[in-house]
Protein backbone atom coordinates (compact mmCIF):
# COMPACT_ATOMS: atom_id res chain seq x y z
CA UNK A 1 0.00 0.00 0.00
CA UNK A 2 1.41 3.33 -1.04
CA UNK A 3 1.22 6.14 1.43
CA UNK A 4 0.65 3.89 4.55
CA UNK A 5 3.27 4.34 6.38
CA UNK A 6 2.87 5.21 9.73
CA UNK A 7 4.82 8.27 11.64
CA UNK A 8 5.26 9.62 7.94
CA UNK A 9 3.81 13.06 7.83
CA UNK A 10 -0.10 13.40 6.47
CA UNK A 11 1.78 16.34 3.81
CA UNK A 12 5.13 17.83 2.73
CA UNK A 13 5.36 20.73 1.30
CA UNK A 14 8.88 21.71 0.82
CA UNK A 15 9.93 24.88 -1.60
CA UNK A 16 6.66 25.34 -3.34
CA UNK A 17 6.29 27.92 -6.08
CA UNK A 18 3.48 29.04 -8.13
CA UNK A 19 3.21 31.89 -10.27
CA UNK A 20 0.05 32.75 -12.59
CA UNK A 21 1.45 34.95 -15.44
CA UNK A 22 4.01 37.51 -13.79
CA UNK A 23 2.41 37.19 -10.80
CA UNK A 24 4.24 35.27 -8.01
CA UNK A 25 1.39 33.66 -5.93
CA UNK A 26 3.21 30.86 -3.97
CA UNK A 27 7.21 31.95 -3.37
CA UNK A 28 8.77 28.98 -2.22
CA UNK A 29 7.31 27.92 1.14
CA UNK A 30 7.41 24.85 2.95
CA UNK A 31 6.10 23.20 5.82
CA UNK A 32 4.34 19.69 7.02
CA UNK A 33 1.82 18.70 8.66
CA UNK A 34 2.14 15.26 11.27
CA UNK A 35 -0.43 12.80 10.89
CA UNK A 36 -3.15 13.77 13.38
CA UNK A 37 -2.37 17.05 13.33
CA UNK A 38 -4.84 19.91 12.98
CA UNK A 39 -2.43 22.35 10.99
CA UNK A 40 -4.14 26.13 9.95
CA UNK A 41 -3.31 28.29 7.37
CA UNK A 42 -3.43 32.27 8.11
CA UNK A 43 -3.16 35.18 5.96
CA UNK A 44 -4.32 38.64 4.46
CA UNK A 45 -6.41 38.32 1.15
CA UNK A 46 -4.37 36.90 -2.19
CA UNK A 47 -1.77 35.64 0.35
CA UNK A 48 -1.40 32.21 -1.22
CA UNK A 49 -3.39 30.09 0.88
CA UNK A 50 -5.66 29.08 -1.58
CA UNK A 51 -3.17 28.76 -4.10
CA UNK A 52 -1.30 26.14 -1.71
CA UNK A 53 -4.01 24.07 -0.66
CA UNK A 54 -5.50 23.33 -4.04
CA UNK A 55 -2.15 22.68 -5.23
CA UNK A 56 -2.55 19.97 -2.22
CA UNK A 57 -5.90 18.94 -3.51
CA UNK A 58 -4.73 18.45 -7.05
CA UNK A 59 -6.79 20.72 -9.02
CA UNK A 60 -3.98 23.15 -9.26
CA UNK A 61 0.10 22.27 -10.38
CA UNK A 62 3.18 23.53 -8.59
CA UNK A 63 5.47 25.61 -10.82
CA UNK A 64 8.49 24.16 -8.80
CA UNK A 65 8.88 22.34 -5.65
CA UNK A 66 7.86 18.84 -4.23
CA UNK A 67 4.32 18.56 -2.52
CA UNK A 68 3.30 14.74 -1.06
CA UNK A 69 0.41 14.07 0.31
CA UNK A 70 -0.20 10.68 1.95
CA UNK A 71 2.42 10.09 0.34
CA UNK A 72 1.47 10.43 -2.41
CA UNK A 73 1.51 13.08 -5.36
CA UNK A 74 -1.31 15.55 -5.66
CA UNK A 75 -1.01 16.10 -9.39
CA UNK A 76 -1.22 12.45 -10.22
CA UNK A 77 -4.53 12.99 -9.17
CA UNK A 78 -4.94 9.25 -8.19
CA UNK A 79 -8.28 8.05 -7.02
CA UNK A 80 -6.77 6.30 -4.54
CA UNK A 81 -5.55 8.95 -2.64
CA UNK A 82 -9.18 11.28 -3.84
CA UNK A 83 -11.02 8.26 -1.35
CA UNK A 84 -8.65 9.12 1.49
CA UNK A 85 -9.08 13.08 0.96
CA UNK A 86 -12.05 14.26 2.45
CA UNK A 87 -12.41 18.95 0.66
CA UNK A 88 -14.13 21.72 1.52
CA UNK A 89 -13.61 24.29 -1.11
CA UNK A 90 -13.24 28.10 -0.22
CA UNK A 91 -16.12 28.42 -3.08
CA UNK A 92 -18.25 25.86 -4.66
CA UNK A 93 -21.49 24.62 -5.59
CA UNK A 94 -24.36 22.07 -5.66
CA UNK A 95 -26.84 20.99 -8.02
CA UNK A 96 -29.79 23.15 -6.65
CA UNK A 97 -32.49 20.67 -7.04
CA UNK A 98 -30.32 17.71 -5.04
CA UNK A 99 -32.04 16.80 -1.16
CA UNK A 100 -30.03 17.29 1.41
CA UNK A 101 -29.88 13.80 2.49
CA UNK A 102 -30.04 12.43 -1.30
CA UNK A 103 -26.66 14.16 -2.32
CA UNK A 104 -24.99 12.27 1.03
CA UNK A 105 -25.98 8.92 -0.10
CA UNK A 106 -25.11 10.00 -3.46
CA UNK A 107 -21.55 11.27 -2.40
CA UNK A 108 -21.06 8.05 -0.11
CA UNK A 109 -21.21 6.40 -3.14
CA UNK A 110 -17.97 7.39 -4.23
CA UNK A 111 -16.25 5.86 -1.80
CA UNK A 112 -15.44 2.62 0.00
CA UNK A 113 -16.17 2.88 3.09
CA UNK A 114 -18.63 6.04 3.61
CA UNK A 115 -20.42 7.27 7.01
CA UNK A 116 -23.88 7.33 7.58
CA UNK A 117 -25.52 9.62 5.83
CA UNK A 118 -28.16 11.11 9.11
CA UNK A 119 -24.85 10.14 11.14
CA UNK A 120 -23.17 13.10 9.08
CA UNK A 121 -26.15 15.22 8.73
CA UNK A 122 -26.49 15.43 12.50
CA UNK A 123 -22.84 16.55 12.82
CA UNK A 124 -23.31 19.67 10.90
CA UNK A 125 -26.78 20.25 12.42
CA UNK A 126 -28.74 19.89 9.86
CA UNK A 127 -31.51 17.16 10.67
CA UNK A 128 -34.07 19.64 10.14
CA UNK A 129 -33.09 20.16 6.33
CA UNK A 130 -32.18 16.80 5.57
CA UNK A 131 -35.25 16.78 2.80
CA UNK A 132 -35.07 20.16 1.70
CA UNK A 133 -33.38 20.94 -1.93
CA UNK A 134 -30.10 22.61 -1.81
CA UNK A 135 -31.42 25.35 -3.34
CA UNK A 136 -33.62 26.54 -0.56
CA UNK A 137 -30.82 26.34 1.97
CA UNK A 138 -29.51 29.40 3.51
CA UNK A 139 -25.62 30.53 3.05
CA UNK A 140 -24.23 28.78 6.15
CA UNK A 141 -26.61 25.93 5.72
CA UNK A 142 -25.08 25.53 2.54
CA UNK A 143 -21.60 25.64 3.82
CA UNK A 144 -22.68 23.15 6.35
CA UNK A 145 -23.14 20.82 3.51
CA UNK A 146 -20.24 21.18 1.81
CA UNK A 147 -18.83 20.61 5.36
CA UNK A 148 -21.38 17.12 5.24
CA UNK A 149 -20.62 16.10 1.95
CA UNK A 150 -16.08 16.28 2.57
CA UNK A 151 -16.96 13.91 5.53
CA UNK A 152 -19.01 11.20 3.94
CA UNK A 153 -16.39 9.28 3.02
CA UNK A 154 -14.43 9.23 6.22
CA UNK A 155 -11.32 10.92 4.99
CA UNK A 156 -8.16 10.49 7.33
CA UNK A 157 -7.29 13.85 5.47
CA UNK A 158 -9.21 16.58 5.50
CA UNK A 159 -8.68 20.29 3.80
CA UNK A 160 -11.21 23.19 4.58
CA UNK A 161 -10.55 26.50 2.52
CA UNK A 162 -12.51 29.29 5.32
CA UNK A 163 -14.98 26.58 6.45
CA UNK A 164 -16.55 28.56 8.44
CA UNK A 165 -17.06 31.67 6.38
CA UNK A 166 -20.79 32.43 6.59
CA UNK A 167 -21.66 30.65 10.39
CA UNK A 168 -23.68 32.13 12.86
CA UNK A 169 -21.92 32.47 16.07
CA UNK A 170 -23.20 29.18 17.55
CA UNK A 171 -23.00 27.53 13.85
CA UNK A 172 -19.21 28.15 14.20
CA UNK A 173 -18.52 26.70 17.85
CA UNK A 174 -20.91 23.44 16.54
CA UNK A 175 -18.47 23.68 13.63
CA UNK A 176 -15.31 23.62 15.63
CA UNK A 177 -17.03 20.91 17.78
CA UNK A 178 -16.83 18.67 15.00
CA UNK A 179 -13.04 19.48 14.31
CA UNK A 180 -12.26 18.47 17.79
CA UNK A 181 -14.03 15.66 17.38
CA UNK A 182 -12.31 14.80 13.79
CA UNK A 183 -8.78 15.38 15.51
CA UNK A 184 -10.12 13.05 18.69
CA UNK A 185 -11.07 10.44 15.47
CA UNK A 186 -7.17 10.80 14.90
CA UNK A 187 -8.05 12.77 11.39
CA UNK A 188 -5.40 15.28 10.36
CA UNK A 189 -6.83 18.49 9.19
CA UNK A 190 -5.22 21.67 6.87
CA UNK A 191 -7.65 24.84 7.68
CA UNK A 192 -7.53 28.04 6.68
CA UNK A 193 -9.03 30.89 8.51
CA UNK A 194 -9.57 34.20 8.40
CA UNK A 195 -10.77 33.69 12.13
CA UNK A 196 -7.73 34.18 14.72
CA UNK A 197 -9.82 32.82 17.40
CA UNK A 198 -10.89 30.01 15.22
CA UNK A 199 -6.90 29.21 14.71
CA UNK A 200 -6.31 29.81 18.37
CA UNK A 201 -9.12 27.31 19.19
CA UNK A 202 -8.40 24.86 16.86
CA UNK A 203 -4.56 24.42 15.73
CA UNK A 204 -2.38 22.49 16.78
CA UNK A 205 0.27 24.74 14.83
CA UNK A 206 -0.60 27.21 12.30
CA UNK A 207 1.53 29.08 9.64
CA UNK A 208 1.14 32.58 9.22
CA UNK A 209 1.50 32.95 4.95
CA UNK A 210 2.03 36.43 3.41
CA UNK A 211 2.94 37.88 0.01
CA UNK A 212 3.40 33.87 -1.04
CA UNK A 213 5.88 32.83 2.21
CA UNK A 214 5.47 32.00 5.84
CA UNK A 215 6.45 34.64 8.36
CA UNK A 216 5.61 32.51 11.32
CA UNK A 217 5.12 28.92 12.00
CA UNK A 218 4.22 27.64 15.53
CA UNK A 219 2.10 26.61 18.03
CA UNK A 220 -1.06 29.35 18.64
CA UNK A 221 0.69 30.45 21.89
CA UNK A 222 4.78 29.83 20.99
CA UNK A 223 3.91 32.30 18.02
CA UNK A 224 2.92 34.65 20.61
CA UNK A 225 5.98 34.10 22.56
CA UNK A 226 8.41 34.04 19.72
CA UNK A 227 7.39 36.50 17.85
CA UNK A 228 6.11 39.17 20.12
CA UNK A 229 7.90 38.59 23.52
CA UNK A 230 6.81 40.93 25.55
CA UNK A 231 4.32 41.25 28.14
CA UNK A 232 1.62 44.15 28.13
CA UNK A 233 0.83 45.38 31.83
CA UNK A 234 -2.15 47.56 31.94
CA UNK A 235 -3.90 49.06 35.00
CA UNK A 236 -5.56 52.29 35.94
CA UNK A 237 -3.09 55.16 38.12
CA UNK A 238 -4.76 56.98 41.03
CA UNK A 239 -5.69 59.75 38.87
CA UNK A 240 -7.77 57.45 36.95
CA UNK A 241 -5.93 57.24 33.71
CA UNK A 242 -5.36 54.24 31.91
CA UNK A 243 -1.70 53.37 31.77
CA UNK A 244 -0.05 50.58 29.70
CA UNK A 245 3.59 49.03 29.74
CA UNK A 246 5.22 46.69 28.02
CA UNK A 247 7.86 44.72 29.19
CA UNK A 248 9.89 41.58 28.52
CA UNK A 249 10.59 40.83 31.88
CA UNK A 250 7.31 40.64 33.56
CA UNK A 251 8.11 39.40 36.71
CA UNK A 252 10.66 42.96 37.83
CA UNK A 253 7.85 45.16 36.48
CA UNK A 254 5.31 44.23 38.50
CA UNK A 255 7.51 43.97 41.53
CA UNK A 256 8.18 47.43 40.97
CA UNK A 257 5.04 48.66 40.14
CA UNK A 258 2.99 46.77 42.96
CA UNK A 259 5.84 48.46 45.66
CA UNK A 260 5.17 51.57 44.47
CA UNK A 261 2.28 51.35 44.91
CA UNK A 262 1.89 50.36 47.91
CA UNK A 263 4.90 52.86 49.27
CA UNK A 264 2.12 55.36 48.57
CA UNK A 265 -0.77 53.97 49.69
CA UNK A 266 -2.87 53.26 46.34
CA UNK A 267 -4.23 50.46 44.14
CA UNK A 268 -3.48 49.16 40.65
CA UNK A 269 -7.30 49.49 39.57
CA UNK A 270 -7.92 47.08 36.81
CA UNK A 271 -4.78 45.27 37.24
CA UNK A 272 -3.96 43.07 33.37
CA UNK A 273 -1.21 41.12 32.71
CA UNK A 274 -1.71 39.46 29.09
CA UNK A 275 0.45 38.53 26.51
CA UNK A 276 0.35 39.26 22.72
CA UNK A 277 -3.00 37.26 21.65
CA UNK A 278 -2.95 35.63 18.17
CA UNK A 279 -4.49 38.38 16.70
CA UNK A 280 -1.77 40.79 18.06
CA UNK A 281 0.88 38.61 16.01
CA UNK A 282 -0.88 38.34 13.56
CA UNK A 283 -0.99 42.04 12.73
CA UNK A 284 2.33 42.99 13.35
CA UNK A 285 3.65 40.16 11.20
CA UNK A 286 1.32 41.11 8.34
CA UNK A 287 0.97 44.76 8.59
CA UNK A 288 3.50 46.25 5.92
CA UNK A 289 1.49 43.19 3.92
CA UNK A 290 0.80 46.04 0.92
CA UNK A 291 3.88 46.76 0.69
CA UNK A 292 5.25 43.79 -1.67
CA UNK A 293 2.04 43.07 -2.94
CA UNK A 294 2.33 46.65 -4.74
CA UNK A 295 6.16 46.21 -5.82
CA UNK A 296 4.39 43.33 -7.87
CA UNK A 297 1.99 45.35 -9.94
CA UNK B 1 -13.94 -0.98 -14.95
CA UNK B 2 -17.34 -2.26 -14.03
CA UNK B 3 -17.20 0.27 -11.01
CA UNK B 4 -17.18 2.88 -13.04
CA UNK B 5 -19.83 1.47 -15.60
CA UNK B 6 -21.87 0.82 -12.12
CA UNK B 7 -20.75 4.76 -11.40
CA UNK B 8 -21.84 6.06 -14.48
CA UNK B 9 -24.82 4.75 -14.36
CA UNK B 10 -25.52 5.70 -10.80
CA UNK B 11 -24.31 9.30 -12.05
CA UNK B 12 -27.15 8.91 -14.79
CA UNK B 13 -30.09 7.74 -12.36
CA UNK B 14 -28.94 10.80 -10.07
CA UNK B 15 -29.48 13.36 -13.16
CA UNK B 16 -32.76 11.95 -14.44
CA UNK B 17 -34.16 12.36 -10.58
CA UNK B 18 -33.20 15.92 -11.07
CA UNK B 19 -34.75 15.90 -14.32
CA UNK B 20 -37.76 15.24 -13.25
CA UNK B 21 -37.66 17.18 -10.27
CA UNK B 22 -37.97 20.36 -12.22
CA UNK B 23 -41.95 19.41 -14.04
CA UNK B 24 -42.11 22.85 -16.20
CA UNK B 25 -38.37 22.49 -17.75
CA UNK B 26 -38.87 18.69 -18.50
CA UNK B 27 -42.18 19.60 -20.52
CA UNK B 28 -40.88 22.84 -22.32
CA UNK B 29 -37.04 20.38 -22.85
CA UNK B 30 -39.23 17.00 -24.50
CA UNK B 31 -42.08 19.23 -25.46
CA UNK B 32 -40.38 21.18 -27.95
CA UNK B 33 -40.19 19.07 -31.14
CA UNK B 34 -43.30 17.25 -31.10
CA UNK B 35 -44.43 21.53 -30.71
CA UNK B 36 -42.74 22.06 -33.80
CA UNK B 37 -43.76 18.87 -35.39
CA UNK B 38 -47.80 19.53 -34.49
CA UNK B 39 -47.15 23.08 -36.25
CA UNK B 40 -45.80 22.01 -39.04
CA UNK B 41 -48.08 19.27 -39.50
CA UNK B 42 -51.27 21.62 -39.48
CA UNK B 43 -49.28 23.95 -41.94
CA UNK B 44 -48.69 20.95 -44.50
CA UNK B 45 -51.51 18.51 -43.44
CA UNK B 46 -52.40 16.47 -46.48
CA UNK B 47 -49.05 17.30 -48.27
CA UNK B 48 -47.54 13.85 -48.07
CA UNK B 49 -43.61 15.06 -49.54
CA UNK B 50 -43.41 17.83 -46.99
CA UNK B 51 -44.44 15.71 -44.41
CA UNK B 52 -41.83 13.36 -45.35
CA UNK B 53 -39.39 15.66 -45.42
CA UNK B 54 -40.16 17.31 -41.75
CA UNK B 55 -40.82 14.42 -39.81
CA UNK B 56 -36.50 13.16 -40.52
CA UNK B 57 -36.10 16.89 -40.19
CA UNK B 58 -37.39 16.81 -36.03
CA UNK B 59 -36.18 14.15 -35.43
CA UNK B 60 -32.76 15.41 -36.49
CA UNK B 61 -32.96 18.57 -34.53
CA UNK B 62 -34.37 16.96 -31.60
CA UNK B 63 -31.57 14.83 -31.64
CA UNK B 64 -28.97 18.20 -31.62
CA UNK B 65 -31.48 20.04 -29.28
CA UNK B 66 -31.23 16.88 -26.49
CA UNK B 67 -27.62 16.83 -26.60
CA UNK B 68 -25.75 19.66 -28.09
CA UNK B 69 -28.03 22.39 -26.81
CA UNK B 70 -28.77 21.09 -23.55
CA UNK B 71 -24.88 19.61 -23.15
CA UNK B 72 -23.75 23.18 -23.76
CA UNK B 73 -26.49 25.01 -21.49
CA UNK B 74 -25.43 22.46 -18.76
CA UNK B 75 -21.69 22.52 -19.23
CA UNK B 76 -21.18 25.66 -18.44
CA UNK B 77 -24.06 26.41 -15.73
CA UNK B 78 -22.01 23.41 -13.72
CA UNK B 79 -18.85 25.09 -14.60
CA UNK B 80 -19.80 28.06 -13.18
CA UNK B 81 -22.16 27.00 -10.27
CA UNK B 82 -18.46 25.15 -9.17
CA UNK B 83 -20.46 21.36 -9.30
CA UNK B 84 -17.70 20.27 -11.85
CA UNK B 85 -14.92 21.41 -9.62
CA UNK B 86 -16.77 20.00 -6.46
CA UNK B 87 -16.80 16.56 -8.37
CA UNK B 88 -13.44 16.37 -9.34
CA UNK B 89 -12.69 16.47 -6.04
CA UNK B 90 -14.23 13.13 -5.24
CA UNK B 91 -13.18 9.65 -6.36
CA UNK B 92 -16.06 9.85 -8.52
CA UNK B 93 -13.62 8.77 -12.09
CA UNK B 94 -14.04 11.74 -14.87
CA UNK B 95 -15.53 9.50 -17.23
CA UNK B 96 -18.13 8.26 -15.01
CA UNK B 97 -19.61 11.47 -14.19
CA UNK B 98 -19.29 13.11 -17.80
CA UNK B 99 -20.92 9.58 -19.15
CA UNK B 100 -23.87 10.04 -16.25
CA UNK B 101 -24.18 13.45 -17.83
CA UNK B 102 -24.40 12.30 -21.56
CA UNK B 103 -26.60 9.55 -20.72
CA UNK B 104 -29.06 11.90 -19.40
CA UNK B 105 -28.77 13.61 -22.39
CA UNK B 106 -29.53 10.70 -24.21
CA UNK B 107 -32.33 9.61 -22.77
CA UNK B 108 -34.19 13.10 -23.25
CA UNK B 109 -33.49 12.32 -26.94
CA UNK B 110 -34.64 8.93 -27.38
CA UNK B 111 -37.92 10.11 -25.56
CA UNK B 112 -37.95 13.41 -28.24
CA UNK B 113 -37.25 11.05 -31.36
CA UNK B 114 -39.93 8.33 -29.87
CA UNK B 115 -42.25 11.19 -29.31
CA UNK B 116 -41.84 12.13 -33.00
CA UNK B 117 -41.87 8.90 -34.11
CA UNK B 118 -45.60 8.46 -32.13
CA UNK B 119 -46.55 11.65 -33.66
CA UNK B 120 -45.19 10.69 -37.23
CA UNK B 121 -47.44 7.59 -37.41
CA UNK B 122 -50.15 8.94 -35.61
CA UNK B 123 -50.71 11.82 -37.14
CA UNK B 124 -49.12 12.09 -40.35
CA UNK B 125 -49.60 8.57 -41.58
CA UNK B 126 -44.95 7.80 -41.61
CA UNK B 127 -46.27 4.12 -41.20
CA UNK B 128 -43.72 2.18 -40.62
CA UNK B 129 -39.87 2.80 -40.28
CA UNK B 130 -38.43 1.54 -42.86
CA UNK B 131 -35.17 0.21 -42.10
CA UNK B 132 -34.85 0.16 -37.88
CA UNK B 133 -31.27 -1.18 -37.66
CA UNK B 134 -30.55 1.76 -40.12
CA UNK B 135 -32.13 4.45 -37.57
CA UNK B 136 -30.29 3.02 -34.97
CA UNK B 137 -27.49 3.55 -36.27
CA UNK B 138 -27.62 7.01 -37.69
CA UNK B 139 -29.53 8.09 -34.14
CA UNK B 140 -26.21 6.38 -32.09
CA UNK B 141 -23.70 8.15 -34.17
CA UNK B 142 -25.66 10.96 -34.27
CA UNK B 143 -26.24 11.55 -30.35
CA UNK B 144 -22.49 10.93 -30.01
CA UNK B 145 -21.34 12.99 -32.36
CA UNK B 146 -23.56 16.35 -31.48
CA UNK B 147 -22.60 15.31 -27.53
CA UNK B 148 -19.22 15.74 -27.80
CA UNK B 149 -19.37 19.11 -30.28
CA UNK B 150 -21.44 20.32 -27.17
CA UNK B 151 -19.34 19.62 -24.34
CA UNK B 152 -16.39 21.16 -27.07
CA UNK B 153 -18.39 24.05 -27.79
CA UNK B 154 -19.00 24.71 -23.82
CA UNK B 155 -15.09 25.58 -23.55
CA UNK B 156 -15.86 28.65 -25.70
CA UNK B 157 -18.38 29.95 -23.85
CA UNK B 158 -17.14 32.36 -21.15
CA UNK B 159 -20.34 32.63 -18.45
CA UNK B 160 -24.28 31.27 -18.67
CA UNK B 161 -25.31 34.63 -19.41
CA UNK B 162 -24.23 34.16 -22.81
CA UNK B 163 -25.00 30.77 -23.12
CA UNK B 164 -28.01 31.01 -24.78
CA UNK B 165 -26.86 33.80 -27.37
CA UNK B 166 -23.77 31.56 -28.39
CA UNK B 167 -26.00 28.32 -28.65
CA UNK B 168 -28.37 29.78 -30.45
CA UNK B 169 -26.35 31.44 -32.72
CA UNK B 170 -24.94 28.10 -33.97
CA UNK B 171 -28.27 26.07 -33.11
CA UNK B 172 -30.68 28.37 -35.09
CA UNK B 173 -28.60 28.93 -38.75
CA UNK B 174 -27.61 25.11 -38.33
CA UNK B 175 -30.99 23.82 -38.18
CA UNK B 176 -32.32 26.48 -40.91
CA UNK B 177 -29.79 25.23 -43.83
CA UNK B 178 -29.61 21.84 -42.96
CA UNK B 179 -32.92 20.83 -43.94
CA UNK B 180 -35.16 20.66 -41.25
CA UNK B 181 -37.98 22.64 -42.36
CA UNK B 182 -37.66 21.84 -46.28
CA UNK B 183 -36.14 19.51 -48.53
CA UNK B 184 -32.37 20.83 -48.83
CA UNK B 185 -32.72 19.61 -52.53
CA UNK B 186 -34.65 22.70 -53.02
CA UNK B 187 -32.10 25.13 -51.03
CA UNK B 188 -30.39 27.71 -53.56
CA UNK B 189 -26.85 26.18 -53.89
CA UNK B 190 -24.58 28.21 -51.53
CA UNK B 191 -27.05 26.87 -48.71
CA UNK B 192 -26.64 23.76 -50.21
CA UNK B 193 -23.35 24.11 -49.89
CA UNK B 194 -22.74 25.17 -46.58
CA UNK B 195 -25.03 22.26 -45.81
CA UNK B 196 -23.16 19.88 -47.33
CA UNK B 197 -19.85 20.20 -44.72
CA UNK B 198 -22.69 19.96 -41.34
CA UNK B 199 -23.64 16.92 -39.51
CA UNK B 200 -27.10 17.60 -39.16
CA UNK B 201 -27.66 17.50 -43.03
CA UNK B 202 -25.91 14.44 -43.19
CA UNK B 203 -28.27 12.90 -40.24
CA UNK B 204 -31.42 14.38 -41.59
CA UNK B 205 -30.17 12.17 -44.88
CA UNK B 206 -29.81 9.00 -43.21
CA UNK B 207 -33.19 9.25 -40.99
CA UNK B 208 -35.13 10.42 -44.22
CA UNK B 209 -33.47 6.72 -45.49
CA UNK B 210 -34.17 4.53 -42.63
CA UNK B 211 -37.64 6.87 -41.88
CA UNK B 212 -39.24 7.39 -45.42
CA UNK B 213 -37.30 6.60 -48.57
CA UNK B 214 -35.75 2.50 -47.62
CA UNK B 215 -32.73 3.27 -48.81
CA UNK B 216 -30.06 0.62 -47.14
CA UNK B 217 -27.05 1.85 -44.68
CA UNK B 218 -24.48 1.23 -47.71
CA UNK B 219 -26.68 3.89 -49.94
CA UNK B 220 -25.79 6.11 -46.80
CA UNK B 221 -22.05 5.03 -46.03
CA UNK B 222 -21.10 8.70 -47.16
CA UNK B 223 -23.43 10.31 -44.41
CA UNK B 224 -22.22 8.64 -42.11
CA UNK B 225 -18.88 8.87 -42.45
CA UNK B 226 -19.44 12.55 -42.49
CA UNK B 227 -21.18 12.46 -38.95
CA UNK B 228 -18.32 10.17 -37.65
CA UNK B 229 -15.52 12.75 -38.99
CA UNK B 230 -17.21 15.64 -36.92
CA UNK B 231 -17.70 13.24 -33.92
CA UNK B 232 -14.01 12.63 -33.72
CA UNK B 233 -13.31 16.61 -34.37
CA UNK B 234 -15.85 17.30 -31.25
CA UNK B 235 -14.60 14.39 -29.56
CA UNK B 236 -10.83 15.50 -29.45
CA UNK B 237 -11.78 19.12 -28.77
CA UNK B 238 -14.39 18.03 -26.05
CA UNK B 239 -11.56 16.22 -24.39
CA UNK B 240 -8.68 18.81 -25.17
CA UNK B 241 -10.29 21.97 -24.17
CA UNK B 242 -12.06 20.65 -21.01
CA UNK B 243 -12.04 22.90 -18.02
CA UNK B 244 -13.40 22.59 -14.31
CA UNK B 245 -13.23 25.61 -13.47
CA UNK B 246 -14.77 28.85 -14.60
CA UNK B 247 -11.38 31.06 -16.56
CA UNK B 248 -10.63 33.90 -14.31
CA UNK B 249 -10.66 37.02 -16.08
N1 LIG C 1 -6.23 31.13 -11.29
C1 LIG C 1 -5.57 32.26 -11.01
N2 LIG C 1 -5.10 33.03 -11.99
C2 LIG C 1 -4.43 34.17 -11.72
N3 LIG C 1 -4.16 34.62 -10.49
C3 LIG C 1 -4.60 33.91 -9.46
C4 LIG C 1 -5.32 32.69 -9.66
N4 LIG C 1 -5.63 32.18 -8.45
C5 LIG C 1 -5.13 33.04 -7.54
N5 LIG C 1 -4.52 34.07 -8.15
C6 LIG C 1 -3.83 35.18 -7.46
O1 LIG C 1 -2.89 34.60 -6.58
C7 LIG C 1 -2.87 35.28 -5.34
C8 LIG C 1 -3.16 34.32 -4.21
O2 LIG C 1 -4.49 33.90 -4.31
P1 LIG C 1 -5.14 32.87 -3.30
O3 LIG C 1 -6.52 32.57 -3.78
O4 LIG C 1 -4.23 31.73 -3.12
O5 LIG C 1 -5.20 33.74 -1.97
P2 LIG C 1 -5.81 33.41 -0.54
O6 LIG C 1 -4.71 33.50 0.44
O7 LIG C 1 -6.59 32.15 -0.57
O8 LIG C 1 -6.78 34.65 -0.33
P3 LIG C 1 -8.23 34.76 0.38
O9 LIG C 1 -7.97 34.90 1.83
O10 LIG C 1 -8.79 36.02 -0.19
O11 LIG C 1 -9.01 33.54 0.01
C9 LIG C 1 -3.87 36.41 -5.46
O12 LIG C 1 -3.16 37.59 -5.78
C10 LIG C 1 -4.76 35.99 -6.61
O13 LIG C 1 -5.23 37.11 -7.31
MG1 LIG D 1 -8.53 31.67 -0.31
Amino acid sequence: MMGGVAGESAIEVRDLRKTYGSLEAVRGISFSVARGEVFGLLGPNGAGKTTTVEILEGYRTASTGTVSVLGFDPAQRQRALRERVGIVLQQTGIYRNIRVREALIHFGGFYPKPRDPDEVIALVGLQEKADATAGTLSGGQLRRLDLALALIGDPELIFLDEPTTGFDPAARRAAWDVVRSLRDLGKTILLTTHYLDEAQELADRVAIIKGGTIVAEGAPRELGVGHASRVRVSYRDALGEQVEQVTDDPTSLLYQLAGDALDRGERLEDLEVSRPTLEEVYLELTADVQEPEVADV
Amino acid sequence: MSDTLALTFRQYRLERRLFWRNPSAAFFNLGLPLLFLIAFGVIFHGNEKELHVIVPGIAGMSVMSGTFVALGHNMVALREQGVLKRMRGTPLPSGAYLGGLALNAVANTVIQILFVLIAGRLLFGIDSIKDVPELVVFLVLGVACFSALGVAFAHVIPNSESAPAYINAVFLPVILVSGVFYDSADAPSFIKDIAQILPLTHLIDGLTGALVKGTTLGDNAGHLAVVAVWTVFGTFFAIRGFTWESRRS
